[in-house]
């Protein structure tokens, strides 16, 4: 895995992303240099306190923000999935799927075919007639992974994707965006607040500062796959990186 | 060597089947929780009888305070001699031609009002500018009593069918436009981005996502614009009356003109039940369905 990485081209280039909001005395920056590359079929997770910018930096890969200057450049489709599963209550699970299919021009005949496959990567096969409400966070988070997948993505992002879920349906959706990343080939940039989660899941690390954000530092993980986010392994790096980002946030300390 | 992959493989596989098992248990898990809605014709029941007990009780205060002398009969009559009445204009067929006039009168303002609702909702809820010059005034509209119109309805329409419906019009459209304004303000901004993530922009965008995302708000002001319309339609048809039209604003004329209270109160009555069995009828079930649907209301309920 790691060879193959080594060798593939970037899926996603940030070089000195810079966003301030506002203007004269009153603006805020909120992204300070930021420059990160993230190699194809990688999985990165970005990690910082609150006011780091995580969630600019994503809607920037998306297109829904854009940089005051430097340049994002991202290979292929992207996609961004929230901590809110953000499905549409109007429509029916299956429906939802649908509607991502007709919105990237799927013609309509090959539309359910493509729905019942999409919903079967997920496990969640035959349920395509009910409605959002109806199903279980995890289970909704899922139909919203299926969606995502319905775009036919390179590189998907997930702002705080399982941080709604209780316990035992996180680790299970591990193992099942584990394993989906591998069978596709997927990019993944993964933004979390709870370090032992970013070390289950990434191939490394990105520690960012907050106000404004920068890249403070990186870690590569380096545990075989599968990994289980209650290993002696994922315990000790999560306590490291952990360690860094107090550090960091002590800093303000001083400032104020 | 071949072993150790194939074993490798193994418990891959194996691995992943347990994956899929123990999501398979968690999901099971949470289906099962639904619970099974009420039996129909208990649903029927309980939502039957608490009306038939208002009705009742609204009878009974009316015949009590025939009862009691306050008036005389000729002014008040009893609930059963209004009901006769009611019977026999049933029977002659006269409600039956005067409810039609009206009802297709009703359902021609209302049509029209949708259209200019939406027609001025939609935009001025997606283009700020518009918004702001307009939105305040749309609202002003809509708390601008009908009846003050007619004066100048019948100067631009003379008395005429046109000047009916244009303050019928008038009357429900603001309320529609609002509806559809407020609905587009309430969705949650996490679905438009979602939306947009999609890939949904400009008139994708409004159809797909932020006209079904005001359904619910849209309803309401069908609702809201059904009961200015309606109010709107008997005032115009107690002010501007159309010969060999009899619709129910002139039974009603005619009976103050002739002090004929009985036939008064029937007329009123048909007015009020109407207006009842469109609200819940048409704008009750369709807010019920779309409740419903979105998962607001409890399933057992």
């Amino acid at each position: 895995m790691t060879q193959a990485l080594s060798q593939a081209a970037p899926a996603i280039e940030l070089l000195k992303i810079q966003k301030a909001y506002g203007s004269g005395p009153d603006q805020v920056l909120a992204l300070d240099g930021v420059s990160l590359t993230v190699k194809s079929g990688e999985f990165v997770c970005l990690v910082g306190a609150s006011g780091c910018g995580k969630s600019t930096l994503l809607n920037m890969l998306v297109g829904l923000d854009q940089p005051s200057s430097g340049l994002v450049k991202v290979e292929g489709r992207s996609t961004l999935m929230f901590q809110e599963p953000a499905l549409f209550p109007w429509l029916t699970v299956g429906a939802n799927i649908a509607l991502a299919l007709k919105l990237r021009g799927t013609p309509r005949r090959e539309r359910p075919d493509r729905v019942n496959e999409l919903l079967k990567s997920v496990q969640l096969e035959g349920l395509a007639n009910k409605r959002p409400h109806e199903l279980s966070g995890g289970m909704r988070q899922r139909v919203a992974i299926a969606r995502a997948f319905a775009q036919d993505i390179d590189v998907l992002c997930m702002d705080e994707p399982f941080g709604a879920l209780d316990a035992m349906t996180r680790d299970l959706l591990h193992d099942e965006l584990e394993r989906l990343w591998i069978d596709r080939s997927l990019t993944v940039v993964f933004v979390t607040h709870n370090v032992r989660e970013a070390v289950r899941l990434a191939d490394r690390v990105v520690l960012l500062s907050s106000r404004p954000g920068r890249v403070i530092d990186t870690f590569e993980v380096e545990i075989d796959r599968p990994r289980r986010i209650d290993t002696p392994e994922v315990a000790g790096l999560a306590a490291e990186i952990t360690d860094r980002l107090r550090q960091e946030v002590r800093r303000h300390v001083n400032e104020s | 060597m071949s072993t150790r992959v194939d074993q490798q493989m193994q418990t891959q596989v194996e691995e992943s089947d347990t994956l899929d098992r123990s999501i398979a248990g968690l999901d099971a898990i949470s289906l099962a929780q639904s619970v099974p809605r009420l039996r129909r014709t208990r649903r029927a029941w309980s939502a039957t009888w608490p009306k038939l007990a208002a009705i009742a009780l609204a009878l009974g205060i009316w015949q009590l305070l025939v009862w009691s002398g306050w008036k005389p009969t000729y002014v008040l009559p009893p609930p059963a001699e209004v009901f006769q009445e009611l019977w026999q204009l049933l029977l002659d067929g006269s409600l039956q031609s005067a409810v039609s006039v009206t009802l297709r009168r009703a359902a021609i303002g209302f049509s029209i009002a949708i259209a200019v609702g939406v027609l001025i909702g939609a935009p001025v809820s997606q283009i700020k500018g518009l918004r702001t010059a307009v939105g305040s005034m749309i609202t002003g509209l809509q708390t601008m009593p009908s009846i003050a119109w007619f004066p100048l309805a019948i100067l631009l329409f003379k008395i005429s069918e046109a000047a009916i419906l244009f303050v019928v019009v008038l009357g429900a459209a603001p309320a529609i436009a609002n509806g559809l304004i407020s609905g587009a303000d309430n969705i949650p901004p996490i679905l438009r981005r979602a939306a947009k993530v999609l890939g949904a922009s400009g008139p994708a965008l409004y159809l797909e996502v932020i006209l079904p995302g005001s359904m619910p708000s849209f309803v309401a002001g069908l609702k809201q614009g059904w009961a200015f319309a309606w109010r709107s339609l008997m005032a115009g048809e107690l002010l501007v009356i159309i010969a060999n039209k009899a619709s129910l604003g002139v039974q009603l004329q005619v009976a103050r003109d002739f002090n004929d209270s009985t036939a008064l109160l029937a007329v009123m009555i048909v007015i009020f039940v109407i207006g009842v069995l469109v609200d819940s009828l048409i704008f009750g079930t369709l807010e019920r369905s779309i409740r419903r649907r979105r998962g607001l209301i409890d399933s057992a309920g």
